[in-house]
């Protein structure tokens, strides 16, 4: 029930949207919803690790079946792992803070409120869903929304972005649904085909069929993970996007691309992810390095943002692909970690960009002195975002590096020493822009007459950075909820 | 006393940091710094009492672990800890970190009064007397490379106090991304070594007779130990740290910070951390990776040397000062690389003990510049001049730091230096011959540093220089007090590499040369510098062209300038850039304008034009007409 | 006396006829007459039936029923064709064919 209600919250206050009479009223109803979607989110969190405690180690918990269309097998089945719950938990965190840093949208909010609503319902009903159809189908209810915000609530070349995110995030759809039918007529539960995860996973495919569906499902959910060269949208597309529709992309639509690689690509066709992993670890530790190295060269604050991730997500497809679990664990945390860390930036970017009106660097400077409050921020996911100790980065790369060099050959540890390279030009990077921007004599005369930090921006803020903390200092709990659900998926 | 007290020495400043650093524009600055005064002051009683009742423990002394929680698992054997490790030199440690903390932090009291950012840089330093006291209690190198890390952020926060000056930023930023540079072998040599032996844990992985570790020194790749290999990496994190060549360049930059900053940070604590790692690993290092030793001693003293000479050039006070720090932590690793395990350590003891000596000279140097720097609002030398008139106090203190780091008996340098210069000798003598005359060198130029502030010519200031607050000289007079007796302490017997102890006795030869050399480089800088000379001056010009490559630090900035700005920035990164978004972009962007271009060319076939879709059609049909003929004629 | 006619000279003639209807369709911009090689092609057709009819199926009658069908829709199809005709030509005042090609939207 309490997996129901994940979906219906939202989108219930989708429709109670509808009918309010002013922005405020949106809001007030956004946030209220959003709050619920929190706490509930934080209770299944809760009763799950409660659940565990009791000692059921059921590989998925709280499972249900509701029959949808049987004469194709496909019903609405859902249950959740520790994964699951943790980016659960990650979606209503960046949600709840996205809604606060869009606070100040008065263009069409309604329809922009309900959107983002919308993706972010789409968002939880596909971290629940274990049939194969139904997740594809919240998987697209996710995307679609992106283009309508992008391209009506977006700004500079926002057509181009919204139209070039879309289509790319389409091409790897096309590439998944083949993936997920083949996947699918070549299953066969008690003489029929069936999309359910558990009972495909129960199951030994050809490895002629693995060889041509892990590809497939990889990609496809790869193109939205930023796998290299396929993550061209991602620059564009943020740049463009509206605050809150860069966080929630950047910090959970992105994520779905590496839970989907982990839950379906590699649970699904092990054999063929062990077989084939070596490609796609050269593409991922290229993403790793490149992006890192590509950032350096940006002056556009999104841009900045944008490279990283597209680094960090590398991190995480590259987690997934060492197929054990301390790596996939490490792959796991460094979604949660860098779905907070990179929705804090998009929103501090965001903060920002409403009071200078430019994201080019080197137009500002000294922020620190007149806006202290957001440029500690900044300073703080910066330093989350270069691996420190005691916030969330750090446990998280570290799991993955400690995991990969557990591979004894060299073309692992190669590329694995090529990846912890990375964290210098993190570095580089980072303190680059948090020298330019917040240090330094202030620039621009005008930027002395900022209003401060007003309180909704300190709650989405605060509330992100309460995250990054957390994880960073008691991290145990976390990797062990994770790494006790990926026994079923690796083992 | 009850050693899981011991958690309090490093979660009081831990405390203070975290009060100070969310209220940072609440607290009145009087509170703010009495508060972090007093939590480091509680660590520093506990620390010395810790020290008390471990050393007064029989020998041999052993490892303890106080506390142990599990922080991170990663698989079901490798798992990071949390938890505070005693032995000799952690103890040791303790003891330095928290007293010079103490010393600073009142100093600052004094120093920073005033400044803006006061509740900020109180919270910073409480920030970093926590890291670095979690780094030396690490029980395990992955817990040490956090706090390693830790540390270095404290340092980059704190070197960038002064955020609105574009220098400070820069020299933070250098500093931590010279560092993490370093960290990164750290952090791979870590890898290595867990990979092989399942553990993080010292104890374990310092056990020489631990077999998973003599299993390593069988493994070879491209001819080398991968033990010798996981070490030297690991080493390389320390050479960050420790501002050894060639990761040296942050150090000098480094003094952009707060005086007493760089008098903590940069002179007593942080830098010598690369020092304790290798001290730390030592066990495991002088039986199974002899080379990776040598690389130390090589590595040490060439910086020894190399850092003393660009000493002997350099015109801002705290420059000189970084650059002796850096040939100071040279000895120590020259020691460490020279010593031998057991009876023969006696290399181990006497790097430990200038440690330890050191941090009491070389922070009072740094306080004593301070001092001065307060009252001038100056940092270059040639501007001051006769300042022991108007700081009779500072001058007495410094002139005991000066005396005590040109090793000058009694004066504690010198007693730890003649240890040095005994182990250096016992190992080969080309690397006594470096240490002496880079002992000469320290006397001249520590010396050339004094005499240029404190006499020389008599300048009339434009506002008269007055001496500083008691708050600031209390601090400094007890690092006096400690420059003088510390070189009594009989340290073999607490800090040896087996934690047996170990007999030490001033070697009278030795004491002579080093004393001898010593005095004549106090000599010459007095001939030089006492009153105004024409000789300094007239050498430099004859030396020419080497004389401003000393003076420019041997190129090395502008080498990794070159290499960071016009190869990766230029070469790299631009390119890289630029081929993301045309490359491979423009096959992305390339796919789509293609279909549109079929498309647009395929809608030229839906014209409107009724004619047209007929011959389209009547064309068709003749078509299928002759296919179907011709197949089934 | 029509039996000396062999079957080839009437389809010869039809053939003419379709194509003589086809080519005045392709080629005539006046709608009118394009409307005319139409009906040249409808009775083409006409023709075809009647005559493989008449030479090949002589006991039916199936092809005279379907050249009288087919003048039937002819004529109403003209009717048709000619009103919209009228009506382009008040609304666009021509009929000349290249002109409408509104309809491709």
């Amino acid at each position: 029930m309490l997996l129901i209600a994940l979906i219906l919250v939202p989108t219930l206050t989708a429709l109670a949207i509808v009918f309010a009479k002013n922005s405020k009223q949106v809001k007030v109803m956004a946030a209220a919803g959003m709050s619920i979607q929190l706490v509930q989110s934080l209770y299944l969190l809760y009763v799950f690790l409660a659940e565990r405690a009791s000692g059921n180690t059921e590989p998925v918990v709280f499972y249900q079946r509701f029959p949808w269309y049987n004469s194709l097998n496909i019903s609405f089945d859902i249950g959740v792992d520790g994964i699951s719950v943790a980016m659960i938990v990650l979606t209503a965190i960046v949600i709840f803070t996205g809604i606060f840093a869009s606070w100040e949208v008065e263009d069409q909010y309604k329809e922009f409120f309900i959107s983002l609503i919308v993706l972010a319902t789409g968002v939880f009903g596909f971290f629940i869903s274990l049939d194969l159809f139904v997740m594809f189908l919240f998987f697209e209810l996710a995307v679609i929304p992106m283009y309508l915000l992008i391209g009506i609530w977006g700004s500079g070349k926002k057509e181009y972005s919204a139209m070039k995110l879309t289509l790319m995030l389409m091409a790897g759809s096309a590439l998944l649904v083949v993936g997920i039918l083949g996947i699918y007529f070549n299953s066969d539960s008690n003489g029929h085909h069936s999309f359910n995860i558990l009972e495909l996973a129960g199951q030994t495919f050809s490895m002629n069929m693995q060889r041509i569906f892990f590809p497939l499902t990889f990609i496809g959910f790869g193109v939205i993970g930023a796998l290299f060269p396929f993550h061209t949208w991602s620059p564009d597309g943020h740049s463009s996007a509206p605050t809150a529709v860069s966080m929630l992309h950047a910090g959970v639509l992105m994520k779905l691309g590496g839970y989907g690689c982990l839950k379906v690509a590699i649970w699904l066709m092990p054999q063929a992810a062990n077989e084939l992993a070596w490609i796609f670890l050269i593409l991922t530790s290229i993403s790793v390095i490149y992006g890192a190295l590509g950032v350096i060269a940006q002056t556009d604050l999104k841009y900045i943002n944008a490279y990283s991730s597209v680094s960090h997500c590398g991190l995480v497809l590259f987690g997934l692909l060492m197929l054990n679990k301390t790596a996939t664990t490490g792959a796991v945390i460094q979604m949660i970690s860098h779905g907070l860390m990179t929705a804090l930036f998009f929103a501090l970017i965001g903060m920002l960009y409403s009071r200078t009106h430019t994201r080019i660097v080197h137009e500002m400077g000294g922020l620190m002195k007149v806006l202290p409050f957001l440029s500690v921020c900044y300073v703080l996911a910066g330093l989350a975002s270069l691996g420190l100790p005691g916030l969330s980065g750090f446990v998280a790369e570290m799991t993955i590096f400690v995991g990969a060099f557990q591979h004894p050959d060299w073309f692992h540890r190669f590329i694995t020493i090529v990846a912890v390279s990375s964290i210098v030009v993190t570095a580089v990077y980072i303190l680059r822009v948090v020298g330019a921007l917040l240090m330094g004599p202030v620039k621009n005369d005008d930027h002395t007459k900022f209003h401060p930090a007003t309180w909704y921006e300190k709650l989405a803020t605060v509330t992100l950075i309460a995250g990054i903390v957390i994880i960073g200092i008691a991290p145990l709990w976390l990797s062990d909820m994770i790494m006790d659900s990926l026994s079923a998926i690796l083992d | 006393m009850n050693p899981t007290l011991t958690i309090f020495i490093i979660l009081l400043p831990f405390a203070a940091f975290v009060i100070n650093g969310l209220l940072s524009n609440k607290l009145p600055h009087k509170t703010a710094g009495w508060l972090a005064v007093i939590a480091i002051g509680i660590s520093t009683i506990l620390s010395w009492q810790t020290a008390v009742s471990y050393f007064l423990q029989s020998e041999p002394y052993i490892r303890q672990l106080v506390v142990n929680i599990t922080w991170l698992r990663f698989t079901e054997t490798l798992q990071v800890d949390m938890g505070i490790l005693l032995d000799p030199i952690s103890v040791m440690m303790l003891v330095v970190i928290t007293t010079v903390s103490l010393m600073v932090f009142v100093y600052s009291l004094g120093y920073m009064q005033g400044e803006k950012g006061f509740v900020r840089y109180f919270a910073f330093l409480s920030l970093f007397s926590f890291s670095m006291l979690g780094l030396v209690v690490a029980t395990n190198l992955f817990q040490m490379y956090m706090f390693w890390e830790l540390v270095g952020v404290s340092s980059y926060l704190l070197i960038g106090y002064y955020y609105n000056k574009p220098e400070a930023v820069a020299a933070a930023k250098k500093a931590f991304i010279v560092t993490r540079f370093a960290d990164f072998g750290f952090l791979v040599g870590i890898l290595i070594l867990s990979y092989y032996t399942g553990t993080f844990d010292f104890i374990t992985i310092t056990n020489p007779e631990n077999p998973a570790i003599i299993s390593m020194t069988g493994i070879s790749f491209m001819g080398i130990s991968v033990l010798t290999w996981a070490v030297v990496l690991i080493f390389m994190g320390g050479a960050g740290k420790s501002a050894m060549f060639p990761l040296h360049i942050w150090l000098p930059d480094a003094m952009e910070g707060p005086t007493p900053v760089s008098a903590l940070i940069h002179a007593a604590t942080m830098v010598v951390a690369g020092v304790f790692l290798v001290a730390r690993m030592f066990p495991v290092v002088v039986f199974h990776a002899p080379a990776a030793l040598d690389v130390v001693a090589f590595i040490g003293a060439f910086t020894l040397l190399f850092a003393a000479i660009i000493a002997c050039t350099q015109t801002d006070i705290k420059r000189i000062l970084a650059f002796s720090t850096m040939s100071q932590i040279g000895y120590m690793m020259l020691a460490l690389g020279v010593s031998g395990y057991g009876h023969e350590g006696l290399g181990f003891t006497a790097s430990m003990f200038h440690l330890f000596t050191h941090a009491f000279f070389k922070a009072l140097l740094f306080l004593g510049a301070g001092s001065i720097i307060h009252a001038l609002q100056a940092n270059d030398i040639r501007q001051m001049g006769g300042l022991r008139k108007y700081q009779p106090v500072t001058h007495i203190l410094f002139l005991i730091a000066c005396l005590a780091i040109a090793g000058i008996p009694p004066f504690a340098g010198f007693f730890s230096k003649d240890e040095i210069l005994t182990a250096a000798l016992a190992s080969h003598t080309v690397y006594f011959g470096i240490a002496t005359l880079a002992a000469a060198l320290t006397a001249f130029y520590m010396f050339r540093l004094y005499f240029l502030v404190f006499w020389n010519n008599e300048r009339t200031y434009a506002h008269t220089p007055h001496e500083s607050p008691a708050i600031m000289l209390i601090p400094m007079s007890v690092l006096a007090g400690g420059s003088v007796v510390a070189g009594f302490i009989p340290f073999g017997n607490f800090v040896t590499s087996d934690l047996k102890s170990l007999e030490t006795h001033v070697h009278l030869n030795v004491a002579v040369i080093s004393t001898a050399v010593a005095l004549a480089g106090i000599t010459i800088a007095w001939l030089f510098y006492k009153r105004k000379s024409e000789i300094p001056d007239t050498i430099a010009a004859r030396l020419g062209g080497l004389y401003q490559t000393i003076y420019r630090k041997f190129y090395i900035d502008e080498i990794y300038l070159f290499i960071t700005k016009r190869i990766i920035f230029n070469l790299v990164s631009q390119p890289l850039a630029w081929f993301d978004r045309h490359i491979i972009d423009g096959f992305m962007d390339l796919t789509a304008t293609a279909t549109n271009w079929i498309s647009a060319e395929l809608k030229e076939f839906q014209s409107g034009q009724l004619q047209k879709y007929a011959y389209i059609f009547l064309s068709g049909v003749i078509l299928i007409v002759l296919v179907v003929l011709y197949t089934y004629s | 006396m029509i039996d000396q006619v062999p079957l080839s000279h009437v389809l010869s003639v039809s053939s003419l006829m379709f194509f003589i209807g086809a080519y005045g369709f392709l080629t005539r911009k006046n709608l009118v007459t394009m409307l005319i090689g139409v009906e040249l092609m409808l009775n083409a057709v006409n023709i075809n039936f009647v005559a493989f009819d008449r030479y090949l199926y002589p006991s039916g009658i199936n092809g005279h029923f379907f050249a009288l069908f087919i003048i039937a829709i002819a004529a109403a199809e003209a009717a048709v064709a000619i009103a919209i005709f009228i009506n382009l030509y008040r609304n666009i005042r021509s009929i000349d064919v290249e002109e409408v090609d509104k309809m491709k939207y």
